[in-house]
């Protein structure tokens, strides 16, 4: 149980996925120049992130493991992530029409984010078991929602301000990105290891 | 209706500009840093001297840059305050290049990026700091045993500029952890808080370390003239102080052997500094009465997380600076009712 606790406030806080170990750039970026979408956006990226850390996992002990065939865990677990992105998506069209206008794009661009990739392939290394790759997985995209959501609301704050003109748009969005790395280094120690 | 005759007129509304108010923060500022420079020599206002000359040239610099009045910005005091807090967070024996570096990135990044005074969103002077501590560690935890160490202003200046102690002088043997830090660092190996406390008469006493209760203690006095003069708002401090003697009791009570007392952690590093004069700016605080609350609160809970399970012997400056991460978020889930408006809406 303790474990499980150490694994959610990693991966959360300590190792935080965007902050701290920089995967998922691109939806941090591109998704967070409203609260709303980046909402949408934190929602869907955890069910899938979630769901995609699971069935990797199901993958590779049960069927790459066994067949001897990890050399093409990479691959397969690319396929893994857009099926289930693309489930997402169906289920997403058919119960909130409305969601589905405002992701428009960016529901496809999960498949893209590395962080979804980078979960699977970091809880083969680590040598997770079934829940702690559930509970890595889900840590993950509560982080990855946390810093977005916040990311988005500083961004709107931040389009009102006078910015001077060489710095607009995604030049100071980055220069926020990087201030709050440094706040997240506060983090640094609370999970040994 | 009846209004209680409590002034007499005319009624003349104080002049409510930057000006003031940053020079009512300087002045409530003086008596800790009195204190700080009595304890820990004259290196501290070396260190401030340092940060206000970079920042005031870094802010001159900037509004230059930009094409914009450079004497009202530099008139009103801001950045001077910026300066002052940062100076005051510095180690007291510092080489001149680390008060320089953060007060640079302080003004430069942190603040006029976003377009200088009342935009930005992080405190600047704890980014400068935090930029600082992650940078520098070994510059940065090296402070002097309270009672000033022996050295008077000039050789603090010879270490300052050219590197140099007197002859016969180490700096390892003139600098020592904080007691926040020494603290820790018994904890971690296991022993008991009370017996490491008497174990060190020259750094802890009764309530907090040697020193540091006096700066604390001024500092809360200067805060709550601030209070007074209504240009801090209370719920910041009352929620961050709350919250964090309030963990630290519990945690205490738990278990007294491994946990400081809360009085320890109130009159103990940066607490009171960072209570009344860092997360009270206005510009970077929340600013709706229930968000004050919560962002005051948080950052309590942060610094006792950070003090007491993190990497970093203080966790003022990263506190601030995560909860400044929330304030847009806070703001936007805490807006007051507006007059009229029906709850549940």
């Amino acid at each position: 149980m303790t474990d499980l606790a150490l694994i959610l406030v990693s991966t959360i806080l300590v190792n935080n996925f965007v902050l701290v170990k920089f995967l998922g750039l691109c939806p941090f970026m591109g998704v967070s120049r409203k609260l709303e979408t980046a909402t949408g956006m934190a929602l869907a990226t955890t069910f899938v992130l979630t769901l995609s850390s699971v069935t990797s996992y199901l993958a590779d002990t049960y069927l790459l493991a066994p067949l001897g065939l990890e050399y093409l865990r990479t691959i397969t677990f690319i396929l893994v992530i857009a099926v289930v992105v693309q489930f997402t998506e169906m289920v997403v069209r058919k119960t909130s029409p409305l969601l589905y206008q405002v992701l428009g794009i960016f529901l496809p661009l999960i498949t893209t984010n590395c962080a979804v990739l980078g979960v699977a392939l970091l809880n083969v290394q680590t040598r997770h078991g079934f829940v702690e790759s559930a509970v890595y997985g889900f840590g993950a995209a509560v982080g990855f929602s946390l810093v977005l959501i916040l990311f988005a609301a500083m961004r709107e704050r931040i389009n009102a301000a006078d910015v001077p003109a060489p710095f607009r748009g995604a030049s100071i969005a980055l220069v926020t990105a990087g201030l709050m790395s440094i706040a997240f280094m506060g983090f640094s120690g609370l999970v040994k290891g | 209706m009846r209004f209680e005759p409590r002034h007499s007129s005319p009624h003349l509304a104080p002049v409510g500009n930057v000006g003031r108010l940053m020079f009512a923060v300087v002045a409530a500022l003086v008596p800790g840093t009195a204190a700080a420079a009595w304890f820990f020599g004259p290196g501290v206002l070396v260190n401030m001297a340092w940060c206000a000359a970079t920042a005031l040239a870094a802010e001159a610099a900037v509004l230059r840059l930009r094409q914009r009045p450079v004497r009202p910005a530099l008139a009103d005091g801001s950045a001077l305050v910026t300066a002052l807090l940062l100076g005051l967070a510095l180690p007291p024996l510092a080489p001149w290049w680390l008060p320089v570096i953060g007060a640079a990135f302080a003004i430069v990044v942190a603040k006029h990026l976003y377009g200088g005074l009342g935009y930005n969103p992080f405190n600047p002077a704890m980014a400068g700091y935090a930029l600082l501590l992650v940078s520098f560690p070994r510059e940065m935890v090296a402070w002097l045993p309270p009672g000033d160490g022996g050295l008077d202003l000039s050789a603090v200046l010879h270490y300052s500029l050219a590197g140099t102690l007197p002859p016969g002088a180490t700096l390892d043997a003139l600098t020592q952890a904080t007691p926040l830090d020494t603290l820790r660092t018994q904890i971690g190996l296991g022993r008991p808080v009370a017996e490491a406390m008497a174990s060190r008469p020259d750094l802890f006493a009764r309530v907090g370390g040697v020193g540091w209760v006096w700066i604390n203690g001024l500092f809360l006095l200067g805060g709550l003239w601030l209070l007074w003069r209504r240009i801090a708002a209370w719920q910041i401090p009352a929620a961050m102080l709350g919250a964090l003697g309030l963990l630290a009791l519990v945690f205490w009570l738990l278990d007294p052997a491994r946990h400081a007392p809360p009085l320890f952690h109130l009159f103990s590093g940066a607490t009171m500094l960072g209570a009344f004069f860092i997360a009270t700016d206005p510009v970077t605080a929340s600013t709706t009465p229930r968000g004050r609350l919560v962002y005051g609160a948080g950052i309590g809970v942060l610094i006792y997380v950070i003090r007491t399970w993190g990497g970093y012997p203080d966790g003022v400056a990263f506190a601030v600076l995560l909860m400044n991460m929330a304030v847009p978020t806070i703001d936007h889930y805490t807006r007051p009712r507006v007059f009229g408006e029906e709850k549940g809406r």
